[in-house]
């Protein structure tokens, strides 16, 4: 059986930084195995503006951000294979793959996972009505104009604010497709600021808060939705329903990380349906690593590059023996207004002399301190005059504050209250 | 002049077309959608029912014993996914043990094998059931199948032995002859010895066409949840409640693809075209379903669908030659326990009906099995690189959450039974079938049917005429 020091699953932003930063960190036998016919994973259709602003300080498409890291890579001469599909991963860290030359079985002394997120779609929310053709996913429908080219539709409702929705109603109108508007069921965005006012403001597209689709008509091609206000349950309001004749309603209602394969095979995972890491995005696996976005979702792709980042590093001192497993870890928790916290544990023997934690609130908030506690002790506490989910929160706490006593816990607490 | 006309490709037409596939015979069969199977027969709970429950001496009784005999050599046969995993009809409170008595007296009247268990016995087996549970029926010959491919195998085995079959041709009218029938579409006119009605929820309206019925045949409408495989065990048998005038109940089961099937409501709608799911309805399947299994992990939905049963008003199968126009046999109102009863009600209606007013000369070269179909993710290693080795296309993935490959795809299409669109493929090989619901691979799948229909892109369907999924090319 083949055997390599490092195997990474998926050739995007999140695999391609793991592998530079664990080669730059000594490992040199390296395999990255990508599934599609290319490097750079999601990012081949993302061919709009806005990439790389706060990791190269400049503006980029996806294409061209995803091109640095390939060349990156090529520069090292890390190997990869492309059009090749993981079907297993086992605990002892042998990977199964396939392709057109073979069913190929490698044993990894270390891996990363980094295999991406797919779209929540029709059937995950069980969208009432009919399943007529034309309701699709934004994601698929820009994934069938940018790199088949070809337009879904031409009279379109968006159903859910996330960025790829907001982008593709841009796309669309720009294509000759009429946006007729958007539909969000929370009482906010879940879009980045930015996309709101690009993609939606600017092309006078209708956003609608607080409702849903509550019907989809159409028995071959989509004929029309209706959409209803919802109470605060979430619920469609009865008598609220207005028809909309549209031949596509697009799906912009989340990511989920792509996780089966560690599923699978039993290891634990966190309200963000990845996998529990530790601070070096180690699994509960050691030497099995999960970053990006089949860790958890994130919104900027800079982030996914520099949690890939952390993941190679952390995959390289496994390699080296310089992350032993300790027993005593602190466990971290989402508290009072918070989704979820990564990592979801911290061993502090291992840690650098910053932890960063991730984290996102449930909804949004305004004049409110994050607090970050370990048992009673006040670690950190920031004021932060606005705070929305759709934007992820990193914070920075010093080693040194932290001890081994106690859960770490990331809350928001009203400022009025101080 | 065609020896048998078939109506309806769905499970009863395809074994009724596979039986005669048998014989020396011209049949046709005529389907409205564009695939076989695409209606009652692909919407459903895909349960080879044991048969304990039917009223014991009615045709229900019978043909679901009988049919449910005959699925393993068939699945072998037909290659089809078919697993005896047995059921269990459960009791939650006391009250509802005297129902079981009366179950089991049932299946003993119906030949059918069944066994009582404890609460405990059940727990034993099925550790995911609700502690409040107070006993069950054990049905050990239930097992659940794949009714996409057992509909599609049985017909592309018919065709290789000789059945014709139009797809997208709907039947307009009937008309009787003298000794034969005219049968109009909406494409042409056929006529034919024999017609046999097999149009599911619509074989009321046909067989108006030829007779006045005192009959009718009802749309009840089921909708269910389909959750991934996210684990398996997490129930090994068909979980079923007691029984009630509504149906069988909410049942919770894996299915050969290893995901959990949780359904079916039951509603009376009216009309016979309804595959709508609605957020209430299916609140109550969940409801019912966690009074049995608690933990059902519903955050695992990958899908919902809606399908309708064809109810008749008589209670029971009507399975009859016309006394009004000989010639033309009814298969009406087949509704559960349908689909494990149809290879046996296909071999009735040839060997009793059909025979009775054509006579049947048996085929010298019938071959009862379709060509072996391959799936990668099924085979073991050293399998996989020998047929990689074969035909790379084995090796590329194209469907990655239910890992079908390229050459799995390419063999469904160069079957003999056709498959026109995406949905055809997605029943045949399960590409689009997982947790994506085909985010990733429907593109593939529609550009590799384009090109082998030879079709643009553009009018690639989905299913249904006027279901494209492309509008436009980009500019």
């Amino acid at each position: 059986m083949e055997t390599r020091d490092l195997v990474i699953i998926g050739g995007g932003s999140a695999g391609m930084a793991a592998a530079i930063s664990a080669y730059d960190a000594g490992v040199k036998d390296i395999l990255i195995l990508e599934r599609g016919p290319f490097l750079g994973g999601i990012l081949n259709q993302c061919i709009h503006n806005g990439f790389g602003l706060t990791y190269f300080k400049e503006e980029l498409t996806g294409p061209e951000f995803l091109t640095r890291f390939v060349e990156e890579t090529k520069k090292r001469g890390i190997e990869y294979r492309l059009n090749c599909n993981v079907t297993e991963l086992t605990k002892d860290k042998t990977v199964s793959f396939l392709s057109q030359e073979g069913a190929f079985t490698v044993k990894a002394k270390a891996i990363v996972m980094a295999a991406g997120c797919y779209e929540r779609n029709a059937g995950a929310i069980g969208i009432p009505g009919e399943r007529p053709s034309g309701v699709i996913t934004a994601g698929q429908a820009q994934l069938y104009l940018n790199e088949y080219g070809y337009l879904v539709g031409k009279k379109v409702f968006i159903l859910g604010s996330g960025d790829i929705g907001l982008i593709m109603a841009r796309r669309m109108t720009l294509e000759g497709a009429k946006v007729l508007g958007v539909a969000e069921i929370m009482p906010y965005s879940n879009g980045l600021n930015r996309n709101i006012q690009q993609c939606l403001i600017d092309f006078d597209i209708p956003l609608y808060l607080s409702h849903t689709v509550s019907k989809v008509i159409g028995s071959g091609k989509l004929e029309a939705i209706e959409i209803s206000k919802v109470d605060d349950k979430l619920r469609p309001i009865e008598g609220t329903a207005q028809r909309i004749e549209c031949d596509t309603l697009l799906l912009s209602i989340g990511l989920i990380p792509n996780n089966d394969l560690l599923d699978k095979i039993g290891v634990p995972v966190s309200p963000t349906r990845g996998s529990q890491v530790s601070e070096h995005m180690e699994t509960a696996i050691p030497g099995v690593f999960s970053c990006g976005n089949v860790l958890h979702v994130h919104d900027l792709v800079d982030y996914v590059v520099e949690e890939g980042k952390v993941a190679g590093l952390g995959a390289a001192k496994y390699l080296s023996g310089e992350l032993p497993t300790h027993q005593e870890v602190i466990k971290t928790k989402a508290g009072e207004g918070i989704g979820y916290v990564v990592p979801s544990r911290i061993d502090l023997l291992n840690a650098e002399e910053k932890v960063q934690l991730k984290f996102r609130v449930r909804k949004p908030r305004k004049d409110v301190y994050v607090e970050y506690r370990q048992g009673d002790k006040l670690i950190k506490r920031m004021f932060k005059p606005a705070i929305i989910p759709s934007e992820m929160e990193i914070v920075s706490l010093d080693k040194s504050s932290l001890s081994l006593e106690g859960e770490l816990t990331v809350s928001l607490v009203e400022k009025e209250v101080r | 002049m065609e020896d048998i006309i078939i109506i309806g490709g769905g499970a009863v037409g395809a074994f009724i077309a596979r039986e005669l596939s048998r014989y020396d015979a011209s049949v046709l069969v005529l389907e409205k959608e564009n695939d076989v199977g695409d209606a009652t027969s692909m919407a459903n709970s895909a349960i080879v029912h044991s048969g304990y429950d039917p009223v014991p001496g009615t045709k229900k009784a019978r043909f679901n014993v009988e049919g449910n005999a005959m699925f393993p050599r068939l699945c072998e046969e037909l290659d089809v996914e078919f697993e005896q995993c047995g059921s269990m009809t459960l009791a939650m409170e006391e009250g509802q043990l005297p129902m079981l008595d009366e179950l089991e007296r049932r299946g003993e009247l119906n030949g059918v094998p069944v066994k009582r268990l404890s609460g405990e016995e059940v727990l034993a087996l099925e550790p995911n059931v609700s502690p409040d549970v107070k006993g069950a029926l054990l049905c050990p010959t239930a097992g659940i199948v794949n009714p996409f491919t057992l509909v599609a195998h049985a017909f592309e085995n018919a065709i290789d032995n000789g059945v014709r079959l139009h797809l997208g041709e709907r039947v307009m009218d009937v008309k009787k002859g003298e000794g034969f029938f005219v049968v109009k579409t909406d494409k042409a006119s056929y006529e034919a010895k024999v017609v046999i009605n097999a149009a599911g929820v619509f074989s009321q309206e046909i067989a108006a066409m030829v007779e006045d019925i005192d009959w009718k045949v009802n749309p009840r409408k089921g909708e269910y949840y389909v959750l991934d495989h996210f684990a398996p065990g997490f129930v090994n048998h068909v979980l079923f409640p007691l029984p009630s005038e509504k149906g069988k109940g909410v049942l919770v089961t894996h299915t050969t693809s290893g995901n959990y099937l949780v359904g079916p409501s039951s509603e009376w709608v009216d009309d016979k075209d309804d595959r709508s799911t609605d957020s209430p309805t299916l609140d109550n399947v969940r409801a019912q379903a966690t009074n049995m299994v608690p933990n059902i992990p519903f955050r695992q939905q990958i899908r919902v669908f809606a399908g309708l049963r064809a109810t008749p008003s008589t209670h029971d199968f009507i399975i009859e030659e016309s006394k009004a126009a000989p010639g033309f046999i009814h298969c009406a109102g087949i509704e559960s326990p349908g689909l494990v009863s149809s290879p046996a009600i296909g071999r009735y209606v040839v060997e009793e009906l059909v025979k009775g007013i054509l006579p049947l000369k048996e085929k010298e070269n019938y071959n009862p099995r379709v060509r072996k179909y391959v799936r990668i993710a099924a085979l073991d290693e050293t399998e996989k690189a020998r047929l990689i080795k074969e035909n790379p296309h084995y090796g590329e993935i194209v469907c990655n959450c239910e890992k079908v490959s390229l050459g799995e795809i390419e063999d469904v299409l160069s079957r003999s039974l056709p498959a026109l669109t995406i949905k055809a493929i997605k029943k045949r090989t399960r590409a689009g079938f997982g947790k994506c619901q085909g985010g990733f691979c429907q593109p593939k799948v529609l550009f590799l049917l384009a090109k082998r229909l030879g079709v643009s892109p553009l009018e690639v369907l989905y299913d249904r005429k006027g279901s494209e999924i492309l509008n436009k090319e980009s500019k």
